[in-house]
């Protein structure tokens, strides 16, 4: 990946990215506490979205 | 080899078993269940599925879908509906004649309010489909039975008026995590409730401890994950004062706390347990 980090799309804050992380994972903002989910590794940026709203059916 | 992860998001069970699987040689797929679009007629091409999808539905379904296409899956459809489903679950048990806590349905509040009166306070109303401790609620008296189902009633949804009624178990504040997969127990832990609620679940503060499981314990998880269909199973096991029961079996096992509790490797069975069943 060639970002490390990314912006917030709600607040403008800069969200690190971890070192291993994966399509799939869910970040959050450290200013406003939104979470997203990363959406695409692949191209010279990462791309984020906001991540699903619990649902009553998730869990184990 | 090919095996197909698919999930909805990636926590620590996925990163740890996408890199067990990765170490077995095989060749590993990610498949992001939102972005599929599944037709019977194409072909899939991979040897078996590990369904991780945390919403249970989508689970659910897709393992329908791949089942019904040939494609073996890690669980299988009917394992997910059965221990995915509390009732299903408990009717599973009860045939099985594995311990369980008492339990009665009921298809209006009226009738639940009945059974519950019936179990006797304090009484467990859960929904059937949910997890995580989500809507689970200890009833100590009538009024607060009647306003947890007048709750339901306007909750929406049909299966909010499904009433599962269970009775209550003396126990410590702690009941058992058994983690099964196959026909082994690989890792088993206590957990403890918070101090500010009645409720186990790691996803409301409860906190794990390792625990060496005995034999009983480990018969009666197994005859549990039996019960259900097999696979890879997280068995909620209570201490009752005449004995252990089982009070639910989890089929999309979480297994982040039991690890860092018990030093066990879970990730590793799983994906011993997935390249065991494609062998078969």
């Amino acid at each position: 990946v060639v970002d490390v980090e990314v912006k917030c799309l709600e607040c403008g804050a800069v969200i690190p990215l971890p070192d291993d992380v994966m399509v799939g994972e869910i970040i959050t903002c450290p200013d406003c506490g939104q979470d997203y989910e990363v959406w695409d590794l692949n191209g010279e940026e990462a791309v984020i979205r906001p991540a699903e709203l619990e649902g009553e059916d998730w869990g184990e | 080899m090919k095996v197909a992860l698919f999930y909805d998001r990636i926590r620590y069970e996925e990163k740890s078993l996408a890199k067990a699987l990765s170490e077995a040689g095989v060749k590993l797929e990610l498949q992001d269940a939102k972005r599929l679009e599944l037709r019977p007629e194409e072909q899939l091409d991979f040897d078996i599925s590990l369904i991780r999808c945390v919403s249970h539905f989508r689970g659910l379904y897709l393992a329908a879908f791949l089942n019904s296409v040939g494609m073996e899956t890690v669980n299988r459809f009917e394992v997910l509906h059965v221990a995915g489903d509390k009732l299903l679950c408990s009717l599973a048990l009860y045939r099985s004649g594995v311990p369980a806590p008492e339990f009665s349905v009921a298809f209006t509040p009226e009738s639940a309010l009945r059974c519950v009166e019936s179990i006797g306070y304090p009484a467990v109303l859960k929904p059937v489909v949910g997890s995580w401790g989500r809507l689970v609620s200890l009833v100590g008296d009538s009024l607060s039975a009647k306003a947890v189902l007048e709750h339901r009633e306007t909750l929406g949804g049909p299966l909010h008026r499904i009433y599962y009624v269970q009775r209550y178990v003396a126990k410590p504040r702690r009941d058992i995590r058994v983690i099964v997969v196959g026909d082994c127990v690989v890792a088993a832990a206590y957990r403890y409730a918070p101090e500010d609620d009645w409720r186990t679940n790691v996803a409301r503060g409860g906190k794990m401890v390792a625990l060496e499981p005995s034999e009983e314990l480990c018969d009666i998880a197994l005859r549990a994950a039996e019960a259900v269909g097999g696979g890879v199973l997280g068995v909620d096991v209570l201490e009752g004062p005449e004995g252990l029961l089982v009070n639910e079996v989890n089929p999309t096992v979480e297994f982040r706390g039991i690890s860092a509790a018990t030093g066990v490797d879970v990730a590793m069975y799983v994906a011993e347990y997935v390249l065991g069943v494609v062998r078969c």
